[in-house]
């Protein structure tokens, strides 16, 4: 019998295509499993209810041979994007009771296509964090575990719950954005396809900006087919997002055509960073033999500038953030704690609201753009920012698509590189320089470490070439043949 | 530039030099504001034009509104200034209940109008050219009610994220007079663009004044600025407190601290708001939301063919076309209705007479009443009718002031009036010869005293003759024939 948490979107739309269950009864099967795997707090809020109306109405679209592509489909967002009348939190203490009063334009999107909701997930404040530590709700558990030993694990972060939720089969898919790696770094943690279209493929509009000129949506998903579906939904123009690109859509699917025959692929030789395991270099080269056994060309390139993108992505992203969360003062939403003087009430209001991560970034934005510091911190960045995206344009001159592991190690144990706030953006190394380029870059799962965890591999596009991306994507998940799965893993049907 | 001896100062220990410059706040004209599709119409109920862009909600995107950037262009070029084809908005930023996103979007570095002139019109003819620094778009914020409530405030975010130009002068003013004549100008060229509508009352144009002195010939002395006046006749007050307050400070010996200062209109005076330490740190930096504003000159090119005639070509014009003074011109261009009203009065007449008509008997009427040129009791066409009856010698133009009069208090025309009140001149010189005669007659020793050198005597027949014809005889006519009886 089939399973029906085990399903991927484009099985699962096929078997409501055929009647093989209905959406009502996938829906059901989704919040059993949403239920079952609380203790991996990958919810902040869940939409049971939501979830049933929505595949109900489903079904009679269904019935009369209507419904959009993703019609039925329980999927899970993010609680970054507003979703109407829903508490929205961002993570954060401070949006305490935020429910909005508008949709953002990815979750209408989604509705409009048939999608139905589980719920919102879990996050790092703000989508600040790589670990899923920083959530005023909690830390979300990786469903897995490594080998012979129980001690939990982050799923990565900021999208730590959605990474959770779809590795674990409680969800066929979730939204996730990505500022500096926050939808790579946790597919590659968790094992599962995560996709960050390039900036101004996919509106802004009513997601809580973490850094504008960063921030970016997409999908996470078991497949990269998945990937692609949910993914041409998800972009598009939106005249409401001003940095939103007039471009057209392709059909993401069609392009997963298995062929990368003369395809050249690039492989930096400056993300071969020291203290890198040997394990994370030897499935970079596993990737590139994959590739070339496909008949694509691995070319070696060089990307001289990634070595500032680190320090470059921590001035840039906390100088907007340190602007964009000025708006959260007790005045109109969300939390407030009283003062005796307007002064107080803003004084109360974010030292409790806030947590310490999102403290610290806001305290380093203010600083780097601060009189004096402007030209030394925020202006030097900048500069850098564009030297960066240079050496990517430079490199697509001879390359096709690039190479990299996701992530320089595999998912650390709750607690760990807490202390450390170096440590941790280190993770991030090999995803920041994509960001600050606008450039799409996706992680696939590829192997497992020593220890039984997985790790991902993510391949960068041209910008607005998610299709040759997604190619070597699909190429890459067909070599790799990842069928391991985690420990918790609700996709096994009836215990 | 050199001081101007006829501006300065007189202080205890010798001359002064006032500099000025000013930062108008213009409401730009439009219909909904500049990043969000909300209403702008003044007088709301509280929070009732309010999008959850303007109110700062979480993942709310602010989008340009077209309409307001070809406010500010048709400004800008109103101005004689730059227009930048590339322009960028900055956040700044600062915490405050009224300011939602807690930054207020504006333009910084990269303006969308750059250097421009304007020219004012001295109440002596003479006119003075100011420069413009530059315009830039910026989003207003809230309004912060502190008065509804014992111990706390209440928000109006109507206006919040309205479009505003923010208009900047250099220090070329240096007096109060100066800056009066710099504001009803800047007003003049806003109302005639249709840009913004200049009620200062109504906080659509608010001014922010810098004054410092100096003894002439020395480099610029610490400014203080003067935020947020709200009339005309305020800026002059607060300039004149203002200069006054900081000559005196240096004669006795001290210096002028560099603040913002606010104007107490009930005491006429200025005083500390807030000094440069507390300045605020804006943080500066371009706002990610949105990209630089490119525009075609293409596109700039066609509002500049769009634009109507302004107040200095109109008065250019009036002054060739209608032989008027420079000032008189000056004083019918200043309100495009008033220079309507006076081109409809004058045209196919003596346009002398009509300017005369119009700046004279009608302003007198309509300041009188409290009225603007669009609610004039008397129209164009009847005033244009009034003078018809001067030129054809129906009235003198002693009797038309009373027959101005007389259709201002009715509504009726000049010829019913004239009718009706047995107004028409008598240019019949048979009768005024009559009424010659019979004062002569009765004024033997006087015409005796005239005829004997007393020249001055002339004005008094001219009395008699007038009272006896109820004043209604041609005067030129009355003259000539008076002149010929009295010669004998």
């Amino acid at each position: 019998m089939t399973v029906l948490t085990d399903l991927t979107l484009t099985t699962a739309r096929e078997g409501l295509r055929r009647k093989e269950f209905s959406a009502v009864e996938l829906a059901e099967a989704h919040i059993a499993a949403v239920e079952a795997a609380r203790p991996l707090n990958a919810f902040i809020t869940e939409t049971p209810e939501k979830a049933l109306g929505e595949a109900y109405r489903s079904d009679e679209k269904l019935a009369r041979g209507e419904g959009g592509p993703l019609e039925g489909l329980p999927i899970a967002i993010k609680d970054l994007f507003c979703v109407k009348d829903v508490l929205t939190t961002a993570g954060s203490h401070i949006l305490d009771g935020f429910k909005p009063p508008y949709e953002s334009t990815i979750t209408s999107k989604l509705w409009q296509a048939g999608a139905v909701c589980l719920g919102k997930l879990n996050m790092d404040e703000f989508a600040m964090g790589s670990s899923n530590m920083t959530s005023y709700y909690g830390a979300v558990h990786n469903p897995w575990t490594r080998q012979g030993d129980n001690r939990p694990l982050v799923p990565g972060g900021s999208s730590g719950g959605s990474a959770a939720a779809v590795a674990a089969r409680i969800a066929l898919a979730a939204t996730g954005t990505d500022t500096g790696g926050s939808i790579r770094q946790p597919a590659g943690f968790c094992g599962i396809v995560g996709v960050k279209p390039t900036y101004g493929r996919c509106s802004r509009w009513g997601v809580v900006a973490f850094a504008s000129s960063l921030d970016q949506a997409g999908p996470m998903t078991r497949s990269v087919r998945d990937a692609a579906l949910m993914l041409k939904i998800m972009c598009g123009h939106d005249p409401k997002d001003s940095t939103s690109a007039p471009m057209d859509v392709p059909d993401f699917e069609a392009a997963l055509t298995g062929d990368v025959r003369g395809l050249r692929i690039g492989i930096p030789k400056e993300y071969r960073v020291d203290g890198m395991p040997a394990e994370i270099d030897a499935l970079w080269q596993q990737g590139i033999d994959w590739l070339k056994s496909a008949g694509a060309v691995p070319v070696e390139i060089s990307l001289p500038m990634t070595k500032y993108a680190l320090p470059t992505y921590y001035i840039i992203a906390p100088a907007e953030a340190s602007a964009n969360l000025a708006r959260y003062d007790g005045v109109r939403f969300g939390l407030r704690v009283p003062g005796d003087t307007l002064g107080e009430m803003y004084e109360n209001t974010r030292a409790e609201g806030f947590g310490a991560e999102v403290k610290r970034r806001v305290l380093i934005g203010t600083y780097v753009l601060s009189a004096g510091y402007y030209d030394a911190y925020y202006l030097k960045a900048q500069r850098l920012r564009t030297l960066i995206a240079r050496d990517f344009d430079a490199a697509f001159e001879k390359v096709d698509a690039i190479l990299t592991p996701t992530a320089p190690s595999a998912a650390f144990a709750l607690g760990e590189k807490m202390d450390d706030p170096l440590a941790m953006y280190l993770n991030d190394v090999f995803t920041v320089p994509v960001n600050l380029a606008g450039l799409p870059g996706m992680s696939v799962p590829a192997g497992l470490s020593a220890d039984g965890l997985p790790l991902g591999l993510q391949v960068i596009g041209r910008a607005f070439d998610e299709a040759t991306m997604l190619r070597v994507g699909g190429v890459l998940e067909t070599a790799a043949n990842f069928t391991a799965r985690p420990k918790s893993d609700f996709g096994k049907g009836a215990a | 530039m050199s001081a101007r001896e006829d501006l300065l100062v007189e202080g205890r220990t010798g001359k002064w030099e006032i500099v000025l410059g000013l930062e108008v706040h213009a409401q730009v004209i439009s219909k909904s504001k500049l990043f969000s599709g909300a209403a702008t119409d003044f007088g709301a109920d509280p929070n009732s034009q309010v999008s959850p862009v303007d109110a700062g909600f979480p993942g709310m995107l602010p989008v340009i509104n077209e309409m307001c950037v070809e406010q500010a262009v048709k400004t800008g070029l109103g101005l004689e200034a730059q227009i930048n084809l590339v322009s960028v908005f900055d956040r700044k930023n600062y915490f405050y209940a009224d300011l939602p996103q807690g930054y207020q979007i504006s333009q910084f570095t990269q303006p969308i109008v750059g250097k421009g002139l304007i020219h004012l019109d001295m109440p002596d003819g003479s006119v003075r050219t100011v420069g413009i620094t530059r315009l830039h778009l910026e989003q207003d914020a809230g309004k912060s009610l502190h008065d509804q409530h014992p111990t706390q405030s209440y928000i109006d975010l109507n206006r919040s994220g309205v479009a505003l130009m923010e208009i900047v002068s250099e220090p070329d003013m240096r007096s109060a007079e100066e800056a009066g004549a710099y504001l009803k100008k800047l007003r003049s060229i806003l109302r005639y663009l249709g840009t913004c509508d200049g009620n200062m009352e109504e906080g659509s144009m608010r001014c922010d004044c810098n004054v410092s002195v100096r003894r002439p010939g020395d480099p610029l002395g610490t400014r203080c600025e003067i935020k947020n006046v709200n009339s005309i006749r305020f800026v002059m007050q607060a300039i004149e407190y203002e200069a006054r307050r900081q000559i005196e400070i240096i004669e006795e010996g001290g210096t002028i601290v560099q603040e913002t200062r606010l104007f107490d209109s009930g005491r006429g005076i200025t005083r500390t708001m807030r000094s440069k330490e507390e300045a605020h740190d804006y943080r500066y930096f371009p706002d990610p939301d949105l990209l630089p504003l490119v525009l075609k000159q293409e596109w700039v090119d066609g509002l500049k063919s769009g634009l109507p005639e302004l107040p200095d070509a109109k008065k250019t014009r009036f002054v060739a076309d209608y032989k008027l003074s420079p000032y008189d011109a000056g004083v019918l261009v200043a309100e495009k209705a008033v220079a309507a009203f006076f081109e409809d009065v004058a045209r196919g007449r003596d346009a002398k007479l009509a300017a005369n008509w119009v700046t004279g008997d009608l302003f007198g009427a309509l300041n009188k009443r409290g009225l603007g040129i669009e609610a004039s009791p008397v129209s164009a066409a009847s005033l244009g009718e009034m003078i018809d009856l001067i030129a054809d010698n129906t009235i003198s133009g002693k009797i038309a002031k009373d027959v101005f009069a007389a259709m201002v208090e009715t509504g009726k025309s000049a010829g019913a009036i004239v009718e009706e009140q047995g107004l028409r001149q008598v240019t019949d010189t048979g009768a005024i010869e009559g009424a010659i005669d019979a004062v002569i007659a009765a004024n033997q020793n006087k015409v005796a005293e005239y005829r004997g050198g007393k020249d001055k005597l002339f004005g008094f027949f001219v009395g008699q003759v007038m009272k006896a014809t109820q004043g209604k005889a041609n005067p030129a006519m009355l003259n000539e024939l008076l002149k010929q009886k009295l010669a004998g």
